[in-house]
Formats: C-alpha cells, sequence, structure tokens
C-alpha cells in the first residue's frame, strides 16, 4: 500500500521523455509517492487551497486584464462596463475580488496552523521564510489590485499605504514622489500599479514552487511534530493527501460561492463605488479586512515614523519565528502554555483586526496599543522564554503510535 | 493638459461644495439613526426585481430625479435586458427617442439627434462644474451606482449574523430612509446652514438636495399609490438595478453553482472515507472484520 | 448485509466514476464563461446596430467608405460603363463565378454596396484601382472588377455583400 515504488514509465512516449526531460517522474516522486504523515487533519489541505486559489486569481486575473483600462479617467467606467456588459463579466470580477479575501483568509488558517504546531522548526525555516516572502507579495499584489478599481477608497488607501514611505527620514518624501511618478497619486501611479499587479502573481507563483520544493525536501510536519520514523507512519499523497485536499477545496469553494453570488459586495467598501475624487477624503478610510490588524498597530502608535516601523516590524517579526521559539517540541498539543498563549494571540488578531475597522480615537486606541504590546510579546518574549521554563507533555513514540492510541 | 487643468477645476470645485457639507458633521454631535429596514422584492438567495416597482422607480427617476442627477453607466439598451425592467425592445427603442442626444453630423457639427437603443442616459449638465454651479456648489452625484456606494455602519456582532442572513440591503434603506427623512422646520435647536436643508438620515443633517418627493408629483399608469412614501420605495428598487443589472442571473447561477457543489462535495465526501477506511481501521482490517460492514 | 468482493468492487468503482464524472461536468461549465467572456459584449453588439445611409449626395462615378460593425462599407454609384463592363464578363473566367445580378439589388444596378475587406488577408483594397477598374488590395496584389469580384490575385472569394435594403431610392439600411 505504501510501498513507494520508483517511477516505472508505462507509455513508449513517456519512456522516450524521461530519458530526455524526466518530467513524469518528478509528477510521480512529487504529488503521487511522495509520502504524507497519515495523521494531518484538515488544516493541512490549505495549502492545497491557497493554490487553487492562486490559480483562480490569476485566471480570472487575466480574464479582467482584456476588459480594463489603466487610466484615470476610464479605469472606473471599464470597470463598470466588465460589470454591466462584458459576458459573465460580473460573475469574473466577483471571483476575483472576493477570491481575494478568500486567499487572505485561507493564507491566515495556513499560517496560525504553522504557529500552533510548530511547522516553522527545524528543518523547516527556510520552507516557513519563503512562506512568509509570499505573505508580503500577497499583500502588495493585493492592495494595488485594489487601487485598480479607482474608486474613491482605491485613491485614498494609494495615497495613506504610499504615504507611509515618507515617515523614512531623509529619503521619505523623494520616494513617495519616485512611487507615484507624480506630486500626487494619479495616472502614474495607476499605470504602475498595474503592471506590477499582474507581475507579482506570477512572482509569488514562483516563490510558491521554492515553498513547495523546500516542503518537499524537509517532508510535512504533523499534528504531533515528531518526523515520521517508518514506512507505518505515512501514506503516499495519491490518492490519499490528493482527495482529502479536494474533498476540502470544494468545501471552501462553497464558502467562496455564498459570499460570490449572495453577498458579493459584503467584503468590500461601499465608498469604492464612488469614482476616485482627488479632492474629497472619505470621511473612514478602511483598509480591506485582511490588513485590518497591522493598520490598528500603525494608528496605535502615535509618532509617524515609530508607527510605521511597528506595523513593518508586526510583518517581518514572522520572518525570525524559527529562532525566536526555544522549545525542543514542536506541536502545540504537547505545550499546554504555549497552546493559551496562542490562543490569546489568535483572539488578540482578530481584536486588532476589529479595532483598525474603528475610529482611532477613546478606549480603541488604549486597546489598540495593549493588543500591540502582547502581538510583540507573544514573538519576543513569550515564545523564548516558554522554551525554557515550559512543562512539556510526554510526546509519543511516532505516528502511527499516537493514532493508534487515539483510536483505542 | 486642457483635460488635466478642467479636471483640477472640477476637483476643486467639489472640494470647496463638499468641504461645506463636511464641516456639518462635526457641529452635529448628534449621529445619525439607523435607517429602518425595508422588505425589498430582491433581498435574500431567492430575491427577484419586480418588473412593475422598476418600471415605476424608472418613471419617478425621469420625472423627478434626472434633472439633476445623471445615470451615467445605464443605456437605453438595458430597459430590455432580461432581469430588469422587462421592456421589449421595441418599448426601450421609443424610450430612447424621447431623448436628444448630443452627436456630430457629417460635417463634424454639433448635432441634437433622437437617442438609440445604444446611447447612455444623457447628463443633466454638460459636466460636474456646471453640476456644481447650477446646485448651490454641490454637484448631485451620479445614481447608477449609487444603491452600493451607500451603506450605514452594522457593528459588531450584527455584521457576523449579516453573513448569514444575507442582509445586504444596507444601501437601498439607507437611500430609502434618506428620501423620507426630511424634516421642515428642523428639530429646535439645530443650526441650519444657509441652503442646506435639515434630513435625519444624513451624516451631520445638513444636506445640500432639497426635499425630492411630495404626493401626486408622478401620475402612476398601474394604480399604485401616488404617495411620497411608494415613490422613495420605488425609485430605491430602480437604482438597486442600475447599480446591479444582472443580479437575477447572479443569483440563479449562485443556486445552481451552489447545488452542484453540495453534491460533488458529498461524493468526494465518501470517496475520500472509502480510501482512507482501510488506513483509519488497520486493526479490525488486520483482523478480518471490514468495519464498514458493522456500520451500515 | 453481507456483500461480496466483486459486489463491494463495483459499489467503490461506481463511486469513482461518479465522482470523477461530475467532477469533470464541474470542469467544463467553468469553461463556458471563460471563453463567452471574449466574445463581442453587449455595448459592442449594441454599437453594431443597422445604419441608414443617404446615396442621394453620392456622385456617379464615386465609391464612398462607411463604418458598420467597424467594418468598412464600400458604396459605389456606378456609371453605365461600369455597369456593361461587369455584367459583359465571362462568368467561366472567374473565379468565384457570380452574375452582376446576383450582386445588386433588382431595380438599383447602379448601387454596389460590398464590405471593402479583401478575402485574402483582410486588407482595405483602393477603389478605382487596378487592371479590372474596381478595387485593388496593395498588400498583395489582389484586384476587383466593377462588381467587386475576384479577378486576379491570392483572394479565393468575391468581396462579400454586406445584409442591406433599400429604405427608398435614394436611402438604404445596413444591418
Amino acid at each position: 500500500m505504501s510501498g513507494h515504488a520508483t517511477y516505472q514509465p508505462q507509455s513508449g512516449f513517456m519512456k522516450w521523455m524521461e530519458r530526455r526531460l524526466p518530467i513524469g517522474g518528478l509528477i510521480h516522486s512529487s504529488f503521487v509517492v511522495y509520502p504524507t504523515p497519515r495523521n494531518l487533519n484538515y488544516l493541512w489541505t490549505f495549502g492545497g487551497i491557497l493554490s487553487m486559489m492562486l490559480a483562480i486569481q490569476i485566471i480570472t486575473g487575466i480574464v479582467l486584464t482584456m476588459h480594463y483600462t489603466p487610466h484615470v479617467d476610464l479605469a472606473f467606467k471599464s470597470v463598470e462596463g466588465i460589470m454591466r456588459d462584458v459576458n459573465y463579466g460580473w460573475l469574473m470580477r466577483y471571483l476575483h475580488a472576493n477570491g481575494a479575501a478568500m486567499f487572505f483568509f485561507a493564507v491566515y488558517i495556513h499560517i496560525f496552523r504553522g504557529l500552533y504546531y510548530g511547522s516553522y522548526k527545524e528543518p523547516r525555516e527556510v520552507l516557513w521564510i519563503l512562506g512568509v516572502i509570499i505573505y508580503l507579495l500577497m499583500m502588495a499584489t493585493g492592495f494595488m489590485g485594489y487601487v485598480l478599481v479607482w474608486g474613491q477608497m482605491s485613491f485614498w488607501a494609494a495615497t495613506v499605504i504610499t504615504n507611509l514611505f515618507s515617515a523614512i527620514p531623509g529619503v521619505g518624501e523623494a520616494i513617495v514622489t519616485w512611487l507615484w511618478g507624480g506630486y500626487a497619486v494619479g495616472n502614474p501611479t495607476l499605470n504602475r500599479f498595474y503592471s506590477l499587479h499582474f507581475l507579482l502573481p506570477f512572482v509569488i507563483a514562483g516563490v510558491v514552487v521554492l515553498h513547495v520544493w523546500a516542503l518537499h525536501v524537509a517532508g510535512q510536519n504533523n499534528p504531533t511534530g515528531i518526523e515520521p520514523k517508518s514506512d507505518k507512519d505515512t501514506v503516499p499523497f495519491t490518492p490519499y493527501a490528493t482527495m482529502k485536499d479536494g474533498f476540502f477545496m470544494v468545501c471552501f469553494l462553497l464558502l467562496y460561492c455564498w459570499f460570490v453570488f449572495y453577498m458579493p459586495n459584503f467584503l468590500g467598501h461601499a465608498d469604492n463605488y464612488i469614482p476616485a475624487n482627488p479632492a474629497v477624503t472619505p470621511a473612514h478610510i478602511v483598509p480591506e479586512w485582511y490588513y485590518l490588524p497591522f493598520y490598528a498597530i500603525l494608528r496605535a502608535i502615535p509618532d509617524k515614523l515609530m508607527g510605521v516601523v511597528a506595523m513593518v516590524a508586526a510583518i517581518l517579526v514572522l520572518a525570525f519565528v524559527p529562532w525566536l521559539d526555544t522549545s525542543k517540541v514542536k506541536s502545540a498539543r504537547y505545550r499546554p502554555l504555549f497552546k493559551q498563549f496562542f490562543w490569546l494571540f489568535v483572539a488578540v488578531c482578530i481584536g486588532l483586526g476589529w479595532l483598525g475597522a474603528k475610529p482611532a480615537e477613546g478606549i480603541y486606541v488604549v486597546l489598540s496599543q495593549i493588543f500591540t504590546v502582547y502581538y510583540f510579546a507573544f514573538f519576543l518574549v513569550i515564545m523564548p522564554l516558554l522554551g525554557i521554563f515550559e512543562k512539556t507533555k510526554p510526546l509519543p513514540n511516532s505516528i502511527s503510535e499516537s493514532v493508534l492510541d487515539a483510536k483505542a | 493638459m486642457a483635460m488635466t487643468i478642467q479636471r483640477n477645476l472640477i476637483a476643486l470645485a467639489v472640494a470647496g461644495s463638499l468641504a461645506a457639507a463636511a464641516a456639518a458633521p462635526a457641529l452635529a454631535a448628534e449621529a445619525a439613526p439607523p435607517p429602518p429596514r425595508v422588505s425589498w422584492s430582491f433581498s435574500g438567495p431567492f430575491g427577484k426585481f419586480d418588473q412593475g416597482q422598476l418600471q415605476r422607480g424608472f418613471k419617478v427617476y425621469r420625472e423627478v430625479c434626472a434633472s439633476c442627477h445623471s445615470l451615467s453607466f445605464v443605456a437605453f439598451r438595458n430597459l430590455a435586458d432580461p432581469g430588469g425592467l422587462g421592456y421589449s425592445a421595441a418599448q426601450a427603442t421609443a424610450v430612447a427617442a424621447e431623448y436628444q442626444i448630443q452627436d456630430l453630423d457629417d460635417a463634424g457639427q454639433p448635432v441634437e439627434r433622437p437617442g438609440r437603443l445604444a446611447d447612455y442616459f444623457p447628463k443633466p449638465f454638460p459636466n460636474a462644474l456646471a453640476a456644481a454651479a447650477a446646485n448651490g456648489g454641490v454637484a448631485p452625484p451620479d445614481l447608477s451606482t449609487m444603491a452600493k456606494a451607500r451603506t450605514y455602519e452594522r457593528g459588531f456582532p450584527w455584521f457576523v449574523f449579516d453573513m448569514f442572513t444575507q442582509y445586504q440591503e444596507q444601501g437601498p434603506d439607507y437611500i430609502h430612509a434618506l428620501l423620507l427623512g426630511y424634516r421642515d422646520p428642523p428639530p429646535e435647536g439645530f443650526k441650519l446652514p444657509p441652503g442646506a436643508h435639515y434630513n435625519e438620515y444624513f451624516s451631520g443633517h445638513a444636506i445640500a438636495m432639497p426635499n425630492p418627493m411630495s404626493d401626486g408629483q408622478v401620475t402612476y399608469d398601474d394604480g399604485s399609490p401616488a404617495t411620497a412614501a411608494q415613490y422613495a420605495k420605488d425609485v430605491t428598487a430602480f437604482m438597486m438595478w442600475a447599480a446591479e443589472p444582472h443580479m437575477m442571473a447572479r443569483k440563479r447561477i449562485g443556486l445552481q453553482v451552489m447545488i452542484f457543489l453540495i453534491v460533488l462535495a458529498g461524493l468526494m465526501y465518501f470517496t475520500k472515507k472509502k480510501i482512507w477506511h482501510q488506513v483509519e481501521r488497520p486493526r479490525e482490517i488486520a483482523a478480518g472484520q471490514d468495519p464498514d460492514k458493522t456500520t451500515i | 448485509m453481507t456483500t461480496g468482493s466483486s459486489a463491494e468492487h463495483t459499489r467503490r468503482d461506481f463511486l469513482y466514476i461518479a465522482t470523477g464524472a461530475v467532477a469533470a461536468v464541474g470542469g467544463a461549465a467553468v469553461m463556458v464563461p471563460l471563453i463567452s467572456q471574449m466574445n463581442p459584449d453587449a455595448s459592442t453588439i449594441a454599437a453594431g446596430a443597422p445604419i441608414e445611409i443617404d446615396l442621394a449626395p453620392i456622385a456617379d462615378g464615386q465609391i464612398i467608405k462607411v463604418f458598420w460593425r467597424s467594418m468598412p462599407i464600400f458604396i459605389s454609384h456606378r456609371t453605365k460603363a461600369e455597369i456593361d463592363a461587369a455584367r459583359n464578363v465571362n462568368l467561366a473566367t472567374l473565379k468565384d463565378p457570380q452574375p452582376d445580378s446576383a450582386r445588386v439589388k433588382e431595380g438599383h444596378e447602379q448601387w454596389l454596396v460590398v464590405i471593402g475587406i479583401c478575402t485574402h488577408l483582410g486588407c482595405i483594397p483602393l477603389a478605382h484601382q487596378g487592371d479590372y477598374n474596381g478595387w485593388f488590395c496593395p498588400c498583395h496584389g489582389s484586384a476587383y472588377d466593377t462588381s467587386g469580384r475576384i479577378r486576379v490575385g491570392p483572394a479565393p472569394t468575391n468581396l462579400p455583400l454586406p445584409p442591406y435594403t433599400f429604405v427608398s431610392d435614394t436611402r438604404i439600411r445596413i444591418g
């Protein structure tokens, strides 16, 4: 059953091909016989779901570029043309807009899964850092895509986010002018964002290939956090993981389609149906929900430069997690204290998200500051210290033993 | 270059006008109340536009709103689109012909000709600057996307429940409430800026648009009550259609997609279970028992 | 409940095939919007509505060019000599044999209305040029006669006729 036979090409053509470009063998070893821990739960299907979302975003995005016009006078109009006149244009745009939100929703589950089960630990540090790079690229891509609609929120998001660079001492203003290609967000800005928004998804796809490569070198982590020791601990990727991934992908599509077909504008902002007006800022500038926690951190700090530094640091700190966590045990399943701090951290992130959508005044600022302190303390204080002081639970001897114990 | 200058002028004009409007909220500490929920035919997963209501709403738009508000993304041909007002192509052509459209003749001279199906609803003002100048400094907004461009804050935990109930008619509810939210004279102690009108649901309460609706203003052909309340409801439904003309196709295809995905998910689940059952019940299988037999 | 291993196999195979078939149907259905979106959109179709042309200002022997559905339409007001030239041709010598009467409306023989796109590779031929005094395509040397028929060159067929009707003696409606 789990005999990992080497690839034997069946047809004459594949034999011919195998001597010249062994793509059949690569697919066979990576996606057929590749051993996966037998105890993976459904949280491990989100890697596959993310690949699917990237594919959907690229396909619907290419469709949209066929009908979109990147010009300040025509961008909003062409988007409305897509919504009204292009055959199934409304479907393509709603798939793309809600797809971005679903992509981030899936990536957050994927990241929290990694944090909970210690998937960043030796020998998966590079795998984890590649993931952080993908996440950063996703944020840049999502932001620039949002600007392309050229509604009120697009324009003012572009203004506010690019202005973050003005906090850099000395060269900040020059950098912002360079980013804009003018003295304010305008047509050159829209054009370069369009270009980059088209380019970056393919860069993401490239880093995803590296991410999967690193995954296949180190092997998947699993809920016990102990490495597979024998064939009994693993099952071949196909059909076991493929079917499990496939099932949960369809479940995820159900959630996605709920929004696309029944409440396509729920996750968006009403102001973005007003064409961009460089003379009027909306009363409430709110980023898309997936940026809200970082937006809350930015606003929690009353100093311009330090706010930006804190926001950037909140993302970059993730890259150092493999070395900040000093525990010998990977999975939170055997780390009773870490588990509690972890769930508190999840609650704080959600709380920051909520605060990011609230006006920056009164109690909201105080709460943002408290949550921001915990956000950083979790990585910089709790993670290093817990590894030293925490008393962990005994680990099972092997994955198969833990599975059989759970069934008994 | 000329275009840029013009745009800047428009921008400045609009800025100035809205700055005046935006200053008002600061004076009025009192927040606008949430608009009352209206029962719309188009809400919910099976919601449909009411053709009669859209036709009435269109009449209200033509006779009341169109003198100030443009509808620039809607074309005459859209009146005959499926899932909308339900007019025939001939009826839509007749409507189009009632409008005069600016065009160029063979000699390149500006002329006016009767509208065709491919034409868009003409704008009441040649540009935003002129629109602002003619309306006390505030350009009346375009109504094409209005029903999606307005909302009100639902707040926690309501927005969570909305995901399950599919409540997403905040825009229409707000517009409906606003159209009927005028109070003349304003409540005692409220200092109304000159040229503004008091509206209960407008942020800051001081709105530049005068009360547009009054009873008996529009004559309905289908015997519906000729009241301001009815006009407000009908024209709001019309605006929802204008903003989301493919809503009915979207919900219809959505139902098909959801049913398909549920069937596929069920099949995938059983296939997955079948494949995994040897891995998940290895002891029973090793002992010569098929665990599935006992469960069926 | 007892099930033999072959019955068990059949049931399992049916499940696999059903799952695969339903997934394949879904994949095919997804192609519908992806392909359909590249077809002309509603505004393009609306802009391609019929147009009316006033023929009165077109002088004898003059050819004008109008656009319908983004295609150039040649309207040729043919002289007596041009009509005769078009009629007095041995059809057997033509690459795409078609009598002149089949290319004009009865009673309006002086008006030839053709789509001005060379049937070779889509260039716009030049009017009153070439050996046959009809149209000459500068791209690859196809020459058409005064009836818009291909006479020499690589083009395979005559210039196509757009759908049109005479609304009155001096007015046509294309489309």
